[in-house]
């Protein structure tokens, strides 16, 4: 975060009904989520690591919206930008740290999968693909499946903007509307799919704009401001979980940091562009919110980052020292046993 | 005109350049193929050079990337449609195998499909197995489409352009981690490699490797290894899977008596299979032992770094099976 960069100050707290003790919750899950992304951008730098992709700048509406579920209850069909959404719901600093490392014991694949694929039953995270928007049609029969089985669960799916160009999105959300099902599908608009601008994409000025061929409701928040992310999501949900059906949500955001570590945006972006959106940290300004409301101060603020390190050190050398997987885990499992 | 040592990726590049000097309707579509110039560098510089109109960055819509590129090359053009890898390739299956393959088949020639899909192939990057795989022979499966994957910076120039000429669809399938691999190349503006022709790249006695893509660099390792053990490899490159040309490999066979096939693809159903297949039917008399196969294991590619490598196929595991046979 360059220093001379002026925050932007709005929080949007209107209908929020979270205590204080709620409000600095939501704060620790964002810098947490923050603070092990950096960390990971660094081990990436010193070549510890094959790769990494981040989630940085969207911490806002991926706390926010992980708040506004019933966590463990309802289902989340994430993406790999995720990460705060991830550990918001109860997955672990170890958890990312075995996962990116490839190690023994990691839990959502084995250590089969590439990292930030979230995934765990636990959570109620159902397992993404590397193709994306295929997590779209798959909601869509997860909710379905909740619906038939007259369970009160809601299946929050994401995306970004540029994936809502595939097919999958669009055939997921005509099932969504048919069937009226209890299904909210976020899509994390933050203008950049790689390189490609949202104008090459879409030729509509918001995502949201097309719930109405679907037959769905939609809802456009500033995906920066974890308050009204929180509380459109609360509303989706909620209308989701009463039988009102799906809803399209579009949280406006941004990336101020490479797609993943395989590219340099300096080719695609103005510096000008980025800094001007680093004005809008989504962090930065919920933390003069807090401040206003004299829930955190400079001591506060500091516990919040030594917590984060201590926790981040000891994930991070808990996971180098795992073992990596031994070879015959490479074999299964493919297949349940034909014979248990 | 001189012969130049460039990398895979300057081949293709090069390749890409000449056609679309050579002739306009051949333009460039995809997913960051612009002013990102493509996943791999392909096509950087290309949108300058060329324009939006000609070099042009798609939504993410694999099944119209793929289904636009039949549209186009039905109604004139020769599209040249970018897949940033053959394992995203299954989002526009319907295009390619459909329609691609069999338009022409089915329209009584009404329609031809001037039409090349390039596509990245393989693993050994930690991408997991909605990445890495090396699913060519999928499509090799379907008559009208052919399949081209080359070795060498050579036949990536001369395969490419060939592609790009040739009035029918062609599935262009670029090994992932061979795109710094050098070779000298001709210059030539016309030249073109023949469609469906394999090469014999490496001259031996007693037995006989088929092999393409990154096989064949693992078969070449191999084959230096073996020599230093007196046993002298032949190692036949297809550079297409369809049409698939056996008669390098019947040829050799009737010498070596002896073959392995080297392959990144799973074990099940693949190159292999039909090698052995069509050699046991072709060159029965001259068997000396069972044909042999390396690939890949059968699973879903895995992510944490040595068992990726494990999963894999290597120059040892060639060297192994050619011992088990000579
Ligand atoms: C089917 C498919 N095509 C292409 C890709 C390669 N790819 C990975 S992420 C990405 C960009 C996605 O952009 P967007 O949906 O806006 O999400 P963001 O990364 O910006 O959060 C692309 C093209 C892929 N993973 N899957
Ligand atoms: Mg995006």
């Amino acid at each position: 975060m360059t220093a001379e960069v002026q925050t932007v100050h709005q929080i949007d707290d209107a209908g929020v009904d979270l205590d204080p003790a709620a409000l600095l919750e939501l704060y620790w899950q964002m810098v947490r989520a923050r603070r092990i992304d950096e960390r990971t951008w660094v081990l990436h730098r010193q070549g510890k690591i094959a790769f990494h992709i981040s989630g940085i700048g969207h911490e806002a509406i991926q706390v926010g919206a992980a708040y506004a579920m019933r966590r463990g209850h309802d289902y989340a069909h994430l993406y790999y930008r995720d990460l705060a959404f991830a550990l918001a719901l109860g997955y672990t600093p170890r958890d990312f740290y075995l996962a990116v490392f490839g190690k023994l014991g990691e839990p959502t694949s084995g250590a089969r999968q590439m990292p930030s694929h979230f995934t765990g039953r636990a959570q109620g995270m159902l397992p993404p693909s590397s193709p994306v928007a295929t997590q779209v049609p798959q909601a869509a029969g997860v909710a379905l499946a909740c619906k038939l089985r007259g369970q009160d669960r809601v299946t929050v799916v994401t995306l970004g903007e540029g994936s809502t160009s595939e097919g999958d999105f669009f055939e997921g959300l005509n099932w969504a509307g048919v069937h009226i099902l209890p299904m909210i599908c976020l899509v994390q608009n933050n203008i950049y799919a790689i390189s490609v601008p949202m104008e090459k994409q879409m030729a509509v000025a918001n995502v949201a704009d097309r719930a109405p061929m679907f037959g769905i409701a939609a809802a456009i928040v500033d995906g920066n401001d974890v308050l009204a992310s929180y509380r459109v999501m609360k509303e989706a949900i909620e209308r989701a979980r009463g039988g009102g059906g799906a809803t399209l949500v579009e949280a406006k955001t941004y990336r101020p940091v490479p797609h993943s570590s395989d590219d340099d945006d300096r080719t695609y972006r103005s510096r000008d562009e980025v800094d001007e959106w680093k004005r809008h940290d989504p962090i930065l300004r919920y933390q003069i919110y807090l401040r206003e409301r004299g829930l955190l101060d400079d001591q506060k603020i500091e516990d919040v980052e030594a917590r984060a390190r201590q926790e981040i050190d000891e994930a991070q050398a808990n996971a180098l020292a795992a073992p990596y997987p031994p070879a015959e885990d490479a074999l299964g499992p493919v297949f349940k046993p034909l014979h248990d | 005109m001189a012969d130049k040592v460039i990398t895979i990726r300057e081949a293709l590049s090069a390749a890409l350049r000449e056609e679309m000097q050579r002739d306009e309707r051949v333009f460039i579509m995809g997913e960051e193929v612009g002013v990102w110039g493509g996943t791999y560098a392909v096509t950087r510089g290309f949108i300058d050079e060329f324009g939006e109109k000609r070099v042009r960055d798609t939504p993410i819509s694999e099944m119209v990337i793929a289904g636009a590129a039949v549209g186009a090359a039905m109604a004139g053009l020769r599209p040249i449609a970018e897949i940033m890898t053959i394992n995203f390739a299954f989002l526009a299956l319907d295009a390619i195998v459909n329609h691609a393959a069999k338009v022409r088949y089915m329209f009584n020639g009404q329609f031809t499909v001037p039409l090349v899909i390039r596509t990245t192939t393989g693993g050994g990057k930690q991408l997991g197995a909605t990445h890495s795989h090396a699913p060519e022979v999928i499509f090799a499966h379907f008559p009208g489409l052919y399949v081209g994957v080359p070795g060498t910076a050579y036949d990536a120039k001369g395969m490419l352009k060939a592609s790009i000429r040739d009035d029918n669809p062609v599935l262009f399938v670029e090994h992932s981690t061979m795109l710094q691999r050098r070779a000298a190349v001709p210059e030539d503006p016309d030249f073109v490699l023949p469609i469906g022709k394999s090469d014999v790249k490496r001259r031996g006695k007693d037995v006989t490797i088929v092999t393409y893509g990154k096989g064949l660099e693992w078969s070449m390792t191999a084959a230096d290894t073996l020599s230093k053990d007196g046993i002298e490899a032949e190692i036949v490159d297809l550079r297409w899977l369809r049409p698939l040309d056996l008669e390098p490999v019947f040829e050799s066979f009737k010498k070596t008596n002896r073959c392995v096939v080297v392959e990144e693809s799973l074990p099940m159903f693949n190159i292999g299979a039909e090698v052995a297949a069509q050699i046991q039917q072709e060159m029965f008399d001259y068997m000396d032992a069972p044909v042999k196969r390396v690939s890949a294991m059968d699973i879903p590619l895995p992510y944490s770094r040595e068992i990726e490598l494990m999963a894999l196929p290597s120059a040892e595991k060639v060297v192994a099976a050619v011992k088990e046979l000579v």
